[in-house]
């Protein structure tokens, strides 16, 4: 494997990557989660099982109820197939109200069961919105700490503080990338961007740097060992090819958890759960194939 | 090292194991049965069904030096109202997030939500006015006099007209107050509200000071709605007007879905990651496995052994710690496959394997260890559910990876 011979290769694949994921997010955009927006969210399972209508028109109609009966707008209203219940989202309303649909939608369709009411106020979401953004802001700077901490050594002929800059733009890819794939996610599938996708990220986050480090760890042991016998480009990809195994098999063993809980876990964790994938996957090839030959271009000449 | 000693540790290890699968899971009778009952398992209300509920407590009326003993009071009132009808251990407590006050009620298992929000909810909010005519109107001024004053109401009925009458009983500090009151307003009116609503018959003109701390409330109930109003303020009168803002609440039927769909993905997740290190590593690969079985028995006594409550994230990242606590291993046996080549024989290049490996496996934690202390201390329950159990799962993966595998292959490789 002659990673460095193409390099380029890998540069453009994360250029088109990072461009796909800039664009995703402009033309799809995010839809903030009511925990940030305040808003209801509300999950009911129809017991009546007359209901001989199928499922798309059920949708339809929940609309209705809420836009023409119940006067409110922007209701939306998905169908959850797997546990065959409905998914609608509203404003905050207060339980005097959600007593009030309620009963309008009894009416309409027979009895029925909550199976989840979240309703958040707009000061709770403009304090959920100041937390992560603060969650966020300190995982950055704690991990940018900790990265200028593990390469605090200098080492020849690659300046130290150079890694920590590398690293911090691979995280960088990897996190526009991961927001990429949510724009995409929200675009299909209605997801949100919540509190549960903050955590993701900053999972990813985590993840992202501990592979960079341990293969940059390994380039610097060769280079004490190897320094003037073997040229920086070799170096890189012997580096590479002893971390290799461990970088693909320990993000080959996180995705397989990940995997189990995506096919059989809960569904309410089921995107949360996709997008670590994605990071994981993206953090692992970035710190193997963009990482590692990014360090040539910072060579000292 | 002797032979000895990593036999010891290794009977140390298995016993501390099966020890953490019995509190753990208690099914079986064993004498570690009381610990475990002692301690059971704490499960979160989007496990177990239930409500969560955040009042916002309405502090304008109150001086700030008042407040610590207006929250401790709201609390105990509220938690007097729940106890009512009979949650299993509801939690209640408060919270200050910036200048505003909390109030977070979480109630397991309720099916009547409704009920329970208005019995909260709508607890009677007492206060005492004075007046003074500003023109032809009359203003209404708060004073200091509340319901948290309230040491005991009952059910009265007036002497002679039948009519059902409230009377109240202040405490010592609520009698001074009451007395200051109608002492400087002798000659004015005096109006009590239930619920920030002033009723023409619930002023009335102040003929002396009244010691003694005691008032009554007249003509506006029906006998029902007096008895009703009553109990409440037995309950407590809250002194602090609150105000629902957010509420959840979880149907305990998907709860229990997603408990078990949770363990059950957990399960493949766990036989997928010792499927692969066997096919992978073979031999190394059964001795992985077995310390991630007993990795995960351990950190699930010690995330038992701190009650900490198991949310639906919380069992999330339990579950990725699990896929990452093998990384560990990982780096070990790569690297003593390298030791290997160089020549060295096979014990020795297992000892410098661990060895040498530890600054990787250090490092590589270290970032996930800070992604979930700040997690843990600047976000909300949802997250720190998942940050807790992510940080003890990778602290314990650290000591199991290390630990455990290296005393077990001490044991049994042979030289």
């Amino acid at each position: 494997m002659n990673l460095i011979k193409y390099r380029y290769i890998f540069f453009f694949i994360s250029t088109v990557l990072t461009i796909v994921s800039i664009a995703a997010v402009f033309i799809y955009g995010l839809k903030p989660g009511i925990d940030f927006t305040g808003g209801t969210l509300w999950q009911i399972k129809l017991t009546n099982t007359d209901l001989a209508q199928t499922n798309a028109d059920i949708n339809e109609k929940i609309k209705n109820v809420f836009e023409n009966e119940l006067n409110v707008k922007n209701a939306t209203v998905y169908p959850e197939s797997e546990s065959q219940s409905y998914l609608i989202r509203i404003g905050h309303i207060s339980e005097e109200q959600h007593q009030q649909y309620l009963t309008a939608l009894k009416n309409k369709f027979g009895d029925m069961e909550e199976l989840r009411y979240e309703t958040i106020g707009p000061t709770i979401g403009k304090e959920l919105k100041g937390k992560a953004v603060w969650a966020v802001i300190l995982v950055i700077l704690g991990i940018s700490l900790y990265v200028a901490y593990a390469f605090r050594k200098v080492s020849y002929p690659v300046k130290s503080w150079k890694y920590g800059i590398i690293t911090l733009i691979t995280l960088f890819h990897d996190v526009i990338v991961s927001v990429g794939a949510l724009a995409l996610l929200g675009w299909k599938f209605g997801v949100e961007l919540d509190t549960k996708f903050i955590v993701a990220l900053l999972v990813i986050i985590g993840f992202s740097v501990h592979d960079t480090i341990v293969v940059f760890d390994r380039i610097r042991e060769n280079l004490l060992l190897d320094s003037g016998r073997k040229d920086l480009k070799e170096i890189i990809n012997d580096s590479v090819r002893q971390t290799f195994v461990r970088s693909v098999n320990t993000s080959l063993t996180l995705v397989l958890t990940l995997l189990a809980l995506f096919f059989y876990g809960p569904l309410s964790l089921k995107y949360f759960v996709l997008l670590i994938m994605t990071g994981t996957i993206i953090g692992t090839y970035s710190s193997i194939f963009i990482a590692s030959p990014s360090l040539l271009f910072f060579r000292n000449k | 090292m002797g032979v000895k000693r990593p036999i010891f540790l290794f009977f140390i290890i298995i016993l501390l194991a099966i020890t953490a699968v019995f509190f753990v899971y208690p099914k079986f009778s064993t004498p570690f049965d009381w610990l475990a009952k002692k301690l059971p398992w704490k499960l979160g209300l989007d496990l177990v069904g239930g409500t969560h509920l955040i009042y916002e407590i309405d502090m304008n009326q109150v001086a700030g030096v008042d407040r610590d003993s207006v929250i401790a009071g709201l609390r105990d009132v509220i938690e007097k109202r729940v106890n009512l009808f009979g949650v299993a251990e509801p939690s209640i407590v408060t919270a200050k997030e910036g200048d505003n006050y909390r109030l977070i009620v979480e109630l397991a298992g309720i099916k009547d939500v409704k009920e329970a929000v208005n019995q909260i909810g709508s607890t009677p909010l007492l206060e005492f006015y004075e007046t003074s005519e500003v023109g032809t109107s009359t203003q209404f001024i708060p004073t200091a006099l509340t319901g948290r004053y309230l040491k005991g109401s009952q059910i009265d009925f007036d002497q002679t007209t039948g009519v059902p009458q409230i009377a109240l009983q202040f405490n010592d500090e609520g009698a001074k107050i009451f007395e200051e009151i109608t002492g400087r307003n002798v000659g004015k009116l005096v109006c009590v509200s239930i619920d920030r609503q002033i009723n023409d018959n619930d002023c009335a003109t102040v003929q002396e000071k009244i010691s003694g701390g005691k008032a009554q409330i007249t003509g506006r109930f029906t006998p029902d709605e007096a008895k009703r109003i009553v109990s409440r303020f037995n309950a407590g009168a809250l002194p602090a007007p609150i105000n629902l803002i957010s509420q959840q609440l979880v149907g305990a039927s998907l709860g229990q879905e997603s408990l078990k769909k949770a363990i059950y993905g957990g399960f493949i997740g766990t036989l997928a990651v010792m499927v692969f290190m066997i096919i992978y590593y073979r031999t190394r690969g059964i001795f992985a496995s077995l310390a991630l079985l007993i990795y995960t028995a351990l950190t699930l006594a010690i995330l038992k052994l701190f009650s900490a409550t198991m949310t639906l994230s919380g069992i999330a990242g339990f579950i990725l710690s699990i896929g990452m606590a093998v990384d560990a291993n990982v780096l070990i046996f790569e690297r003593t496959k390298e030791e290997i080549k160089k020549g060295l024989t096979k014990v020795s290049a297992i000892e410098e394997g661990f060895k040498r490996a530890w600054p990787s496996i250090r490092d590589s934690n270290v970032s996930t260890i800070i992604t979930s202390l700040i997690l843990y201390f600047f976000t909300t329950s949802f997250v720190k559910g998942f940050a807790l159990t992510l940080l003890i799962g990778v602290l314990v993966s650290m000591f199991s990876a290390i630990t455990i595998t290296r005393t077990m292959m001490r044991v049994f490789v042979k030289k």
